[in-house]
């Protein structure tokens, strides 16, 4: 894209800046109109699991329904409680939400079409989606209320625990691509299963690991039947409870974002990314970023197909999960796949 | 070499997406201010607790697990910080690479045996 600005007559350096403006902007504004349009379809499917008819007034369908409600809320009045710390308070919204959008700058949505082409791609991922825990324990914190605080504790718990079993995961996708960088990964994924697969899913040793990181990242955003931080029985609303209007949008928003962040990974690094499913010369006619959106979309519907029907874990039963099978599995797993890999020289 | 200017874009993206949401989180208040929904009241402001006014003070003490669960975690998150360069040297490194690799994990699952043992991972 630099090279189109510098056609036309523009220096190098002020077509690169409009051109990354350009990119980010391509970027986070189709994510969050994404965020809007996912909400509506996740409704959309939990309505027809239990025969209902889910949102179908505002606009055709109802598929309107998200801007309405986002108008809701940003034409209401912002509460700030007066026992909370009003500065963090307001702080730990802004930072869910920029670090749920901030990950897909590493994202390759074609060969080539990456914002940050960076060797340390998913590394830079993990480290993004860490901090994530600040905005949700800052939240529960600075509300000084008892729901809110006990949500976040728990969050905090959940969310590191199954982070320590995605890491081992993707060490054992890493070992195989033999690099971090996100577009070297997808492309060690061209051909993978008989030559005409194209995904890591396909592996026997990487299947399992797989499944693995479809679970872990169900609870690593707190998805049913992971969402024991907003079990409303309990805990009401979760580190949400004491907000009202933008600053609480931000939550689902950050939410959601990161629940379509996962799709991506899941999608980038076990399903091939902007690779066809199979190799074949016509399926290549699709664009990459069609067969990307696609995959993410699948896995989207997986999730709310997951929460529609099943029933929600106790704490111990998650932190059971978390730490006596996966992380043992996982780990097990990184000496087998890298045994393999020495074993038989098979590097990508 | 590292070459800083790949990282550049991120760092343009961290203040558009800072400035996205900050704007989000403060012009609702501005908003509600001049249509006039903005009426703060005491009992709007206080905290929520089904209805009652708040028992006792909300940061009160909370099961020591947590902190387990948060040590746990740093052994096991540096673990995997060691494992990610050995994951794309391994290669270059060989049989001495992974033969070491696996005598640093074996240790490590010595001790999460021990801590299995102990209870530690239990959560009752």
């Amino acid at each position: 894209m630099t090279a189109f600005f510098q056609g036309l007559g523009l220096p190098f350096a002020a077509a690169w800046t409009i051109s990354t403006i350009c990119g980010i902007l391509l970027i986070a504004l189709p994510v969050m109109l994404a965020v809007a349009m996912v909400i509506y379809v996740d409704r959309k499917v939990w309505a027809s699991m239990a025969l209902r008819r889910g949102p179908n007034v505002v606009g055709p369908f109802g598929i309107l329904q998200s801007f309405a409600d986002g108008l809701k809320v940003f034409l209401q009045e912002t509460i700030i409680p007066s026992a909370a710390n009003k500065g963090l308070f307001l702080i730990a919204p802004i930072i869910t939400f920029t670090v749920a959008l901030l990950a897909w700058a590493v994202i390759p949505f074609n060969s080539g079409a990456i914002l940050a082409n960076i060797n340390v791609g998913l590394l830079y991922i993990l480290a993004i989606s860490s901090l994530g825990v600040y905005g949700i324990v800052i939240a529960g914190w600075s509300s000084n209320s008892k729901y809110p605080f006990f949500s976040a504790m728990r969050a905090s718990a959940q969310m590191i625990s199954y982070e320590v079993s995605i890491g081992f995961i993707l060490v054992c996708v890493v070992l195989w691509a033999n690099s971090f960088n996100l577009n070297d990964i997808v492309k060690a994924q061209h051909g993978f299963g008989l030559g005409f697969i194209n995904g890591f899913w396909c592996s026997p040793l990487l299947f399992p690991m797989w499944v693995m990181f479809l679970i872990s990242s169900m609870a690593e955003t707190q998805r049913a039947p992971f969402d024991l931080t907003e079990a409303e029985s309990e805990l009401v609303a979760g580190y949400q409870t004491e907000y009202s209007s933008m600053a609480f949008a931000l939550f689902w928003l950050g939410e959601y974002g990161n629940v379509l962040l996962m799709c991506a990974l899941n999608a980038t690094l076990f399903w091939g990314g902007y690779l066809p499913p199979v190799e074949l010369a016509v399926l290549y006619l699709i664009p990459g970023w069609i067969w990307l959106i696609l995959k993410i979309a699948f896995g989207f519907f997986v999730f709310s197909w997951v929460k529609a029907t099943v029933p929600r874990y106790r704490y111990d039963q998650l932190m059971r999960l978390g730490w006596k099978i996966f992380l043992p599995v996982s780990l097990l797993f990184v000496f087998l796949v890298s045994g393999y890999l020495m074993a038989t020289g098979h590097f990508a | 070499m590292v070459d800083l200017i790949q990282y550049l874009p991120i760092l343009i993206f961290l203040g558009i997406a800072l400035a996205l949401s900050t704007a989000f989180v403060f012009l609702p208040m501005g908003a509600a201010r001049l249509t006039g929904t903005h009426n703060p009241t005491a009992d709007k402001l206080a905290e929520y607790e089904c209805g009652f006014p708040a028992f006792e003070d909300p940061r009160s003490q909370f099961d020591v697990r947590f902190y387990l669960v948060a040590i746990l975690f740093i052994i096991f998150d540096l673990e995997a910080a060691f494992l990610f360069p050995w994951a794309v040297s391994l290669k270059q490194t060989g049989w001495a690479g992974w033969a070491t690799m696996m005598v640093f994990l074996a240790e490590l699952v010595l001790g999460f045996i021990y801590a299995w043992k102990k209870g530690a991972l239990d959560w009752e």
